[in-house]
C-alpha cells in the first residue's frame, strides 16, 4: 500500500509548485505518466489521492493516469519490443535479455490544468528608458477595487 | 473570474524524496562510507546474512546497521550482540524506509559514533519485495536476496526489484535438496532482466558460498584513507 506514500509525495510536489504561483491555483486535473514497469497501481493511487485532497487547497482535484508501456530495445538487433514475462522479458527476435527500458520506468507529473483568478488593474507601464525619471507613486484615492 | 490554463512539465512523482536521498548520499560520501540497501521478502534471510557478513568483515571494516522493521526490534536486537552501532527504524504502517527515515537513523547513529570513522553501513529495508525497490534512500550498492523455497518465478513477478538490484544473492541454498527449485533457473530469470548484475548463491546457515558474496563486495569498496575521514569535521545530518 505504498500507494499513500506516492501520494504524500505528490502532495508535497504539487506544493512546490504552487509556491511559484503568486495567487493560488485552483486544480482541476493533475496528469500523471506512470510507467507499467514500476510498482504503482493506478486505481490505488486515485483511490488514495482522492481521500488525501479532502478539506484541503486540492479540494476536487483529479487525478488523471496515463500508463506508459515497457518497451526495452535489443542490443542485438537493435529492435525495440515489449518485453513479455510469460517470455523472461526477453527480447522476440533474438532472446537477448532486458537490457535497455526505453520506456516504462516514467513515476511523472506530466501536466497540472488548473484555473487562477483574473487579476485585474492598470494596464502594464512600458520599462522605463535609462536616465528616465521614475513617475510619482498613483493617488490611492483614484484607485478602484476589482473583482 | 477564473482563467483556465494548464502547465506541462516533468516533474518526477518522487521528486521529494530523491532529493533526501541525494542529501543522504553527500553525507556518505563526505564521511567516505559505503552504504548497501539491503532489500527481500520476508524471511528470506537478510538479518541471517547480515550477521554472517557483519562476522566476517569485522576485524577489517568499520561498520554500521540501519534496521528497518514494521514493528518490533527483534532484529536490532540480534544484530547489536555483533559488536557494531545498530539503529533500529520502525516504520509503523510503512513497507519500505525511505530517505527521510534513513537521515533520521543517520542522526540517530550520530549520537553513538563518527560516521567518518566507519567503512560500510547496512541499511536492512522493510521485508518486501515491492516497494523498498522504487525509493531510494541515497545507496551506493542495492542487494537483494531471494531465498530458494520462495520460487524460481519470482524474478519475474517482481521484476523491478530484480531490475534495480546491484547484486542478487540467491539464499537458503541448504534447503536445495528439500524444495523443488532450480537455481540455474532462478539465476537465468534474475538475468533475463538484470544482465549485468552479481548473483551468487549462498547459505546464511552453513556459510557456503558467502564466499564468493563477500569478493564481490570487497571489489566494490573504495579504499579509504582514514586518516583524512577523522580529521574531517562532523557534519550534523539535516
Amino acid at each position: 500500500m505504498h500507494e499513500v506514500d506516492m501520494t504524500r509525495y505528490l502532495l508535497q510536489a504539487l506544493e512546490d509548485w504552487r509556491e511559484q504561483h503568486p495567487v493560488q491555483p485552483h486544480v482541476g486535473t493533475v496528469h500523471l505518466l506512470v510507467g507499467e514497469f514500476t510498482c504503482v497501481e493506478p486505481g490505488q493511487l486515485r483511490l488514495s489521492f482522492a481521500a488525501a485532497v479532502e478539506d484541503t487547497w486540492l479540494a476536487g482535484a483529479r487525478l488523471s493516469i496515463v500508463s506508459v508501456p515497457l518497451v526495452g530495445e535489443c542490443l542485438v538487433c537493435g529492435n525495440s519490443y515489449r518485453p513479455d514475462p510469460t517470455c523472461g522479458y526477453a527480447s522476440p527476435c533474438c532472446g537477448h535479455p532486458l537490457e535497455t527500458i526505453l520506456s516504462g520506468r516514467e513515476l511523472k507529473i506530466h501536466r497540472i490544468d488548473y484555473s487562477r483568478p483574473r487579476i485585474c488593474g492598470p494596464p502594464a507601464q512600458p520599462p522605463l528608458a535609462p536616465g528616465q525619471p521614475t513617475p510619482p507613486f498613483p493617488d490611492p484615492s483614484h484607485a478602484h477595487a476589482h473583482q | 473570474m477564473h482563467m483556465p490554463t494548464s502547465d506541462t512539465m516533468t516533474i518526477n512523482l518522487l521528486a521529494a524524496n530523491g532529493r533526501q536521498a541525494r542529501h543522504n548520499r553527500q553525507h556518505f560520501d563526505a564521511w567516505g562510507l559505503f552504504c548497501i540497501n539491503v532489500m527481500s521478502s520476508p524471511g528470506a534471510g537478510k538479518t541471517v546474512l547480515l550477521e554472517q557478513t557483519l562476522r566476517a568483515l569485522h576485524d577489517n571494516h568499520g561498520m554500521a546497521v540501519l534496521e528497518g522493521d514494521m514493528t518490533t526490534q527483534l532484529d536490532a536486537q540480534r544484530l547489536a550482540g555483533l559488536g557494531v552501532p545498530v539503529i533500529p527504524i520502525t516504520t509503523g504502517r510503512v513497507c519500505h524506509l525511505d530517505a527521510a527515515m534513513v537521515s533520521t537513523g543517520l542522526q540517530l547513529l550520530q549520537q553513538q559514533c563518527d560516521p567518518a570513522s566507519l567503512d560500510l553501513l547496512w541499511v536492512e529495508n522493510v521485508g518486501n519485495l515491492v516497494c523498498p525497490a522504487e525509493f531510494a534512500i541515497g545507496e551506493h550498492c542495492k542487494l537483494a536476496l531471494l531465498s530458494v523455497t520462495e520460487g524460481d518465478d519470482k524474478p519475474l513477478k517482481y521484476p523491478v526489484m530484480f531490475r534495480e538490484a546491484d547484486c542478487v544473492l540467491i539464499t537458503k541454498i541448504d534447503l536445495l535438496p528439500h524444495v523443488p527449485a532450480d537455481l540455474g533457473r532462478m539465476g537465468h530469470h534474475i538475468r533475463q532482466i538484470n544482465p549485468h548484475c552479481g548473483v551468487f548463491p549462498v547459505s546464511g546457515l552453513t556459510g557456503a558460498g558467502l564466499g564468493d558474496w563477500l569478493a564481490w563486495l570487497g571489489q566494490r569498496l573504495p579504499a579509504k584513507d582514514h586518516h583524512h575521514h577523522q580529521g574531517a569535521p562532523r557534519t550534523p545530518v539535516v
